[in-house]
């Protein structure tokens, strides 16, 4: 399976991620710049995390305008996969392939910690090879990862069971206490409706190796890659059809 | 001609940094604050165009950049040019 991983003026985690992909998990992975127009062929982009454009005006703000991003789009659009990690959330709510937005942490704090977050849904591309209810731990490392949405776009994201992991406790129980940086229903991680685009707060990227202090993480690219081979040996073409977008 | 753009949170979001500062004000003694909505301003300097022109502009950079429409709203006003521009 071919990943790319986009590259903004800013970006911190780009190198992180291509070592798990290429590295840890041995696929074929390139850098695509921002700058240009062309995905190279991959059949999952991943936007990694970091500072893109310093985070100025608001975090992911300036980065969906970047050429390379008017191709993401329509490669999302076409039910491409997309990964965003941390900052790349954010762009992907900017762009609007996610809903909702980001506020800063209800504490103000930057936080740099390993949280828990349990997966809600294990029904998508992202996460098949996890299991419902499984309890991942895998560190977060953000200022505005505080998720809102208006109640009528909350109500439908709950309904289509776009929401993919919650902040919970060791066990799996999702409270308030778990809920680090204040987001509504403690979402950490969120799909699109067509289930080929996915955000998340904590990198996954940083709990691939038992190095790390985790390997939770890597479940999340064993799935994409388990569900690529089944896709290819069932003889279809190696991008989903095309989905519904949000 | 310039215009200063006002983009802050919609009542409905909750505004964490206006919430320590009225805190803080609080701590200093100052009672009578009810409440602090922080923002962001903006001055933007732009070619002659007529005033219709000139809203629509706004409005639209307002919209697609400045704010997110999804948790800001923004005013704007024209203000005086400094002298020599």
């Amino acid at each position: 399976m071919r990943f790319g991983v986009v590259q903004f003026p800013g970006s911190n985690c780009d190198y992180d991620t291509f070592h798990a992909l290429k590295q840890v998990l041995k696929q074929d992975t390139v850098m695509l710049w921002h700058k240009e127009h062309d995905l190279k062929g991959v059949d999952c982009v991943v936007l990694p995390g970091g500072f893109s454009y310093g985070d100025y005006l608001r975090s992911g703000a300036i980065a969906r305008f970047s050429p390379l991003m008017k191709e993401v789009k329509a490669f999302a659009r076409k039910g491409g996969l997309v990964l965003g990690i941390c900052n790349g959330f954010q762009v992907l709510l900017e762009l609007g392939l996610l809903p909702g937005a980001m506020l800063r942490n209800k504490n103000l704090k930057f936080l740099c910690q390993h949280v828990h977050i349990r997966v809600e849904n294990a029904r998508t591309p992202f996460t098949g090879a996890a299991g419902e209810g499984r309890v991942l731990r895998i560190p977060i490392a953000h200022f505005d990862g505080n998720y809102y949405a208006p109640p009528k776009t909350l109500a439908e994201i709950e309904k289509r069971r776009q929401v993919v992991f919650r902040y919970s406790d060791a066990a799996g129980n999702v409270t308030e206490a778990a809920n680090v940086n204040g987001s509504l229903n403690n979402i950490a991680g969120l799909m699109n409706k067509g289930g080929n685009v996915l955000g998340l707060m904590p990198h996954p990227e940083r709990a691939s190796e038992a190095l790390l202090g985790s390997e939770d993480g890597r479940v999340l690219f064993e799935s994409l890659i388990r569900g690529f081979g089944s896709r290819r040996s069932r003889g279809a073409k190696s991008r989903p059809k095309k989905a519904r977008h949000d | 001609m310039r215009v200063r753009i006002l983009v802050s949170f919609k009542d409905s979001v909750l505004d964490p940094q206006g919430q320590a500062v009225k805190n803080a004000l609080h701590t200093m003694g100052y009672g009578a604050v009810k409440d602090v909505r922080q923002g962001k301003t903006f001055e933007l300097e732009l070619d002659r165009l007529t005033k219709k022109d000139a809203e629509a502009l706004v409005a639209e950079v307002a919209h697609k950049v400045l704010a997110n429409p999804i948790i800001e709203k923004y005013t704007w006003e024209y203000i005086k040019t400094p002298r020599g521009k």
